[in-house]
């Protein structure tokens, strides 16, 4: 049987200055790491739980996003409207909505001197193939007017995308009548306007940004985006709206590596840190270790004692360095996409599984910094360890 | 005694090396020990007195000859067997104390039990009995440093008892005690002897304390001195005999 845990928690406690500081500069680095994984993990969320399972997003094949493609009129009636595997309404309209994006630099109070805000111009039958959106606040804009409905990110981060304010975009200044709230946290850092007002004023008549489709099912979503990415005449991709989405969360990867680098230095350090006082502990119990190996207890468990006291130590520090970060759980941020090239706003999200991480990122840190320290505890000569003050 | 020694040691060498030079730690000693003795090891700073009780209780190797305690051959053990070896027959009380400050008394008591197949109660039980025995029944709570040195001392020997052990050995388990409390001790081990038939193997230099033995062996310079051999600076001191008498 091992060596009680309370010898090791107890020691803890009772050198607890020693263990403050340890736990901590371990805290701090984890609190780094965590702060980058609810980052990262808010961001995928944003976008992975974005997108209608059987929408299909259209648009000129090579543009890579909406901003820089163009769908003309004529491809949109001809080859995409039309085809059989796209769903009608109750009406028997055919749920395909030409859409318009461009984009409008706003200030906000992070960013004084503005950023990038998709605007999406939207027909009817856009605004219709997208149940899961509505209204927060005011009304819908009215068609052939300068009026505009933010998204609900946007409206709390830009003070003249609030309800009642205005911005110049186009050929004049649009004023903010509503709010709109999306169950796809990734459409709620966007503006939307009607899409003929917005044509009118980029003189934009004869073509459009992309096309999105609702399809009969996911196979035929799938059938959809064959026949049109296998006709030549076209040129024109076409994707599952949530592959769209999915493909933004590549934004995040650079906060993510570089983070984690940040982290992995910072644990470099706190190594040592645990190394230190680990082995300072070691070193002031020499004479308890002598005498714990004359009791019977072996070199091993003298070993997996020390070791375990490192690892609580470093899981103290990881406890902190959580309750550190949960003061920023669900605070709202914004990241430029480097598709898009707009802001998305996203909210720090630490899942349970970013926790786990942090926790287990500073028993790593625990288990590094314990090993050397707890196997030069085992390896001491019973009499040498006793005569040690 | 006609039974077989439960220590026997010969011509029982260790060399210890100090910097450049080899220090003869112990000499060709050579000692016999029977169950239900309570003998006192004297001897000068130096003289191999600790060193001794040291290879006994396989704490350190010899550097030659030969050890047997309770018919096993130390000598050939592994660590791990050593370990558990010890923790199975040997009691130790060191002039130190050594018991764990962040444990209690009874916490302490119970530690070597830890290594044995007994249950929770069951080792609960046990750490009580052994510190019932040494007169702090009333201490179970408390933590080494709300203790006397003396009972201190007396919580280490319910440790070193408390696996019920076939030998006790002290080291000096009075150098640290004022006088009153060095009796309570020396009068325990000599009950622990007499009434629970623990042999006891103690290392002083202290003649007072090793009256309380049954048998006093000398060392000096290393060299065991025959049974009986008492070297001059000692012949004042009372001896063993005196106990017994």
């Amino acid at each position: 049987m091992a060596i009680p845990l309370s010898y090791n928690l107890r020691n803890l406690a009772v050198r607890r200055t020693t263990t403050v500081m340890t736990s901590l500069g371990i805290g701090l680095t984890v609190a780094v790491l965590v702060s980058v994984l609810s980052l990262v993990e808010g961001l995928s969320s944003a976008f992975q739980s974005s997108g209608h399972p059987r929408h299909v997003l259209v648009m000129r094949k090579g543009g890579g996003s909406e901003l820089t493609s163009i769908i003309q009129r004529s491809q949109f009636l001809e080859a995409i409207k039309f085809r059989p595997t796209v769903e009608r309404n109750a009406q028997g309209e055919p749920l395909a909505s030409p859409e318009l994006v461009q984009t409008v630099n706003l200030p906000s109070k992070e960013a004084p001197d503005g950023m990038n805000l998709t605007v999406r111009g939207l027909m009817p039958i856009g605004r219709e193939m997208r149940e899961e959106t509505r209204l927060a606040d005011g009304r819908w804009y009215a068609d052939g007017r300068r009026e505009a409905v933010v998204g609900s990110s946007v409206a709390a981060r830009y003070p003249d995308a609030k309800m009642g304010g205005k911005f110049k975009f186009g050929r004049g200044e649009w004023v903010v009548v509503g709010v709109f709230h999306s169950d796809y946290p990734a459409r709620n850092s966007e503006i939307w306007l009607d899409a003929n007002q917005m044509a009118a004023d980029f003189g934009r008549f004869e073509a459009f940004s992309s096309v999105l489709v609702r399809t009969r099912d996911e196979v035929a979503a799938q059938a959809l985006i064959n026949e049109l990415e296998t006709d030549q005449r076209l040129q024109i991709e076409a994707l599952p709206e949530r592959a769209y989405f999915e493909k933004q969360t590549s934004s995040g990867d650079v906060i993510k590596y570089l983070g984690t680098f940040v982290a992995i230095i910072m644990a470099i350090g706190s190594c040592f840190a645990a190394m230190n006082t680990m082995y300072a502990a070691v070193a002031r119990r020499a004479r308890e270790i002598g005498t714990l190996r004359v009791l019977g207890f072996s070199r091993r468990s003298i070993l997996v004692s020390f070791f375990l006291e490192s690892l609580f130590l470093s899981l103290l520090g990881g406890v902190v360095g959580v309750i550190l970060v949960l003061p920023l759980n669900g605070l709202t941020t914004g990241v430029g996409s480097f598709v898009t090239f707009t802001e998305v706003a996203f909210s720090l999200r630490m899942s349970p599984g970013v926790i786990g991480a942090g926790l287990g990122f500073a028993l790593l840190i625990g288990a590094f910094g314990g090993l050397f320290p707890a196997s030069n505890a085992a390896r001491k000569q019973i009499l040498t360890a006793l005569r040690q003050i | 005694m006609t039974q077989e020694p439960i220590i026997r040691t010969r011509d029982l060498n260790k060399k210890f090396v100090r910097d450049e030079f080899e220090v003869d730690a112990l000499i060709n000693a050579n000692l016999d020990v029977h169950r239900g003795e309570f003998i006192a090891l004297m001897g000068p700073s130096g003289s191999g007195k600790s060193t001794l009780l040291h290879l006994v209780a396989a704490m350190d190797r010899p550097t030659s000859g030969s050890i047997e305690v309770l018919g096993q051959n130390i000598a050939t053990l592994s660590e791990s067997a050593i370990a558990r070896w010890r923790n199975h027959h040997i009691g130790f009380v060191f002039q130190n104390f050594n018991l764990i400050p962040v444990l209690t008394a009874h916490e302490n008591v119970e530690l070597p039990l830890k290594l044995t197949h007994l249950k929770k109660g069951e080792r609960h039980q046990h750490a009580l009995t052994a510190l019932k025995l040494v007169g702090l029944e009333d201490r179970t709570g408390h933590y080494p440093r709300q203790l006397s040195g003396g009972q201190e001392q007396r919580v280490a020997i319910a440790r070193a008892i408390v696996t019920d052990p076939d030998l006790l050995l002290c080291d000096e388990p009075t150098g640290n005690l004022d006088a009153r409390s060095a009796q309570e001790v020396l009068t325990l081990l000599a009950r622990l002897n007499k009434e629970h038939g623990k042999t006891v193997v103690m290392v002083t230099h202290d003649p007072h304390a090793a009256h309380f033995a049954s048998k006093i062996r000398y060392l000096e310079k290393g060299e065991l001195l025959p049974e009986g051999e008492v070297p001059e600076e000692w012949r004042s001191a009372p001896t063993a005999s005196d106990n017994e008498t």
